[in-house]
């Protein structure tokens, strides 16, 4: 079938099969990797991307249902491919990771859950990340990361305001 | 972990979606969130050969209320059981019941409808509308009925509905003046399907008890209702309803799932805590807006 999308800001075209995942479809046929398959039925969090706006779970969606959607996965967090959104910087800069293979999914979630929630307490720091699962870091530089976005994010929008 | 091939249907109408589940019988399944679906697919548990993607289908999502009632959409997302105003206003337990439901991401995607038709007893949505006497309407291509959810849910992942039959929406009772509503439960891990757990509503009217709803979250093959909770609970003093027996009481004659994850003695230790817990939180909130508190309760507000 053929599926017509936005993915991270360019129109796509892609003929898939129906029983494709999303995942699949933008990393086998869009060439996009960074979105990584880890348990592939919606445990583990790292295929999540941003379905218009909203972070989903990539694997546990067909290709054919993001018919006319708009994905963003973590290649189009920043905009060109040379810089870093604010909070891939803010990992980065904590050494939110070890391994980084969970990394793509954990920066996605944190991105819709700082839109939501700008100003976080650790705890729900804590249950912003419960959906995405991290076997390295013991979470404890991936919650600082989540600390230092939440105050760069704030900290620029007090000064693009001002 | 990739599912096998399947038909691919998108109906953009309920009347094209029944049409096509007529057709294709059991050979079809209905594709709303695709939270449970699809890693059932994906690990080859099912291997439907069409599938019927409701999620075009825009006349299916939203809520409206009218004469006592709620009606939800089957394809509204568990998200807007959290951030909707209205769903949040008229039926709180919904609103309380939801961020029990998986992690931020599952809530986006996942349906009312869909849980409903999963029909999962550890899951949040068939206890709260057992607990509350909710009305599931579906249709078919012969035409539509509601269904009580204590006869919509027969056994484990076994619904009332027919193989023709879509679920498009759940009625359920909004609840007057005085009410409290309070979901616990205790899962290993945050967002993980609970051992056991409790969702509960309480209306207090001068002091009194005059309304209580229990529906019990893993404590069965399907969603339970502790009826006799509720008629303990319903006419005593709000101030000194013991809460640890009701819990204690309720649970004694039910024979949870013994497994890996905790024997049937454990889930039902638990299932007692989490009445408790659930119906303390529902009574403290209900007795704050009572409006007419009565002689047993000392002055002002709670």
């Amino acid at each position: 079938m053929d599926v017509n999308l936005i993915v991270n800001g360019e129109r796509c075209r892609a003929r898939v099969e129906p029983r494709k995942t999303l995942a699949d479809l933008l990393r086998e046929d869009l060439g996009l990797t960074g979105t990584h398959l880890g348990c592939e039925h919606g445990v583990c969090g790292s295929c999540t991307v941003l379905l218009d706006g909203l972070a989903v779970r990539s694997c546990l969606m067909f290709g054919v249902q993001a018919d006319g959607s708009e994905v963003t996965s973590v290649e189009g967090l920043a905009g060109d491919p040379e810089s870093l959104s604010l909070v891939q910087r803010a990992f980065q800069e904590t050494h939110g990771l070890q391994c980084g293979f969970c990394t793509p999914g954990f920066v996605i979630s944190v991105t819709a859950f700082l839109a939501e929630v700008p100003d976080p307490t650790d705890e729900q720091i804590r249950d912003g990340l419960s959906g995405n699962l991290c076997r390295c870091t013991g979470y404890q530089g991936i919650v600082q990361a989540v600390r230092l976005a939440a105050r760069l994010r704030r900290e620029e929008r007090a000064e693009t305001s001002g | 972990m990739k599912a096998a091939a399947f038909d691919y249907h998108a109906p953009e109408s309920v009347d094209a979606a029944v049409a096509l589940l007529a057709e294709l019988g059991d050979e079809a399944k209905v594709l709303a969130g695709g939270q449970s679906l699809v890693p059932v697919m994906a690990m080859r548990l099912g291997r439907p050969e069409h599938i019927v993607d409701v999620n075009r289908i825009e006349a299916l999502a939203g809520a409206t209320r009218s004469n006592g009632t709620l009606r939800v959409g089957a394809l509204t997302r568990h998200r807007d059981l959290e951030t909707d105003v209205l769903i949040r206003d008229s039926v709180p337990l919904l609103a309380r019941a939801a961020p029990h439901i998986g992690h931020f991401q599952i809530r986006n995607r996942g349906t009312v409808g869909g849980s409903l038709a999963h029909a999962d007893s550890a899951a949040e949505l068939p206890a709260v509308t057992v607990a509350l006497d909710a009305e599931i309407e579906v249709r078919s291509s012969r035409g539509s009925r509601r269904i009580r959810a204590a006869d919509f849910f027969v056994s484990i992942f076994m619904t009332a509905l027919e193989p023709d039959e879509l679920v498009t929406a759940v009625h359920l009772p909004v609840w007057g003046r005085g009410c409290g509503f309070a979901v616990a439960e205790f899962a290993r891990r945050h967002g993980d399907f609970a051992l056991a757990g409790a969702a509960c509503g309480v209306q207090v009217d001068g002091g009194r008890i005059v309304r209580a709803a229990v529906g019990l979250i893993g404590m069965g093959g399907v969603p339970v209702r502790a009826r006799p909770a509720e008629q303990a609970l319903t006419g005593a003093d709000a101030h000194g309803a013991d809460l640890v027996s009701t819990g204690r009481d309720a649970v004694a004659a039910l024979d949870p799932p013994s497994d890996a994850h905790g024997s049937a003695a454990y889930r039902r230790h638990l299932g007692a805590q989490m009445i408790t817990q659930a119906l303390g939180r529902a009574l403290a909130e209900a007795q704050g807006q009572d409006r007419n508190p009565g002689q047993s309760q000392a002055g002002g507000t709670a």
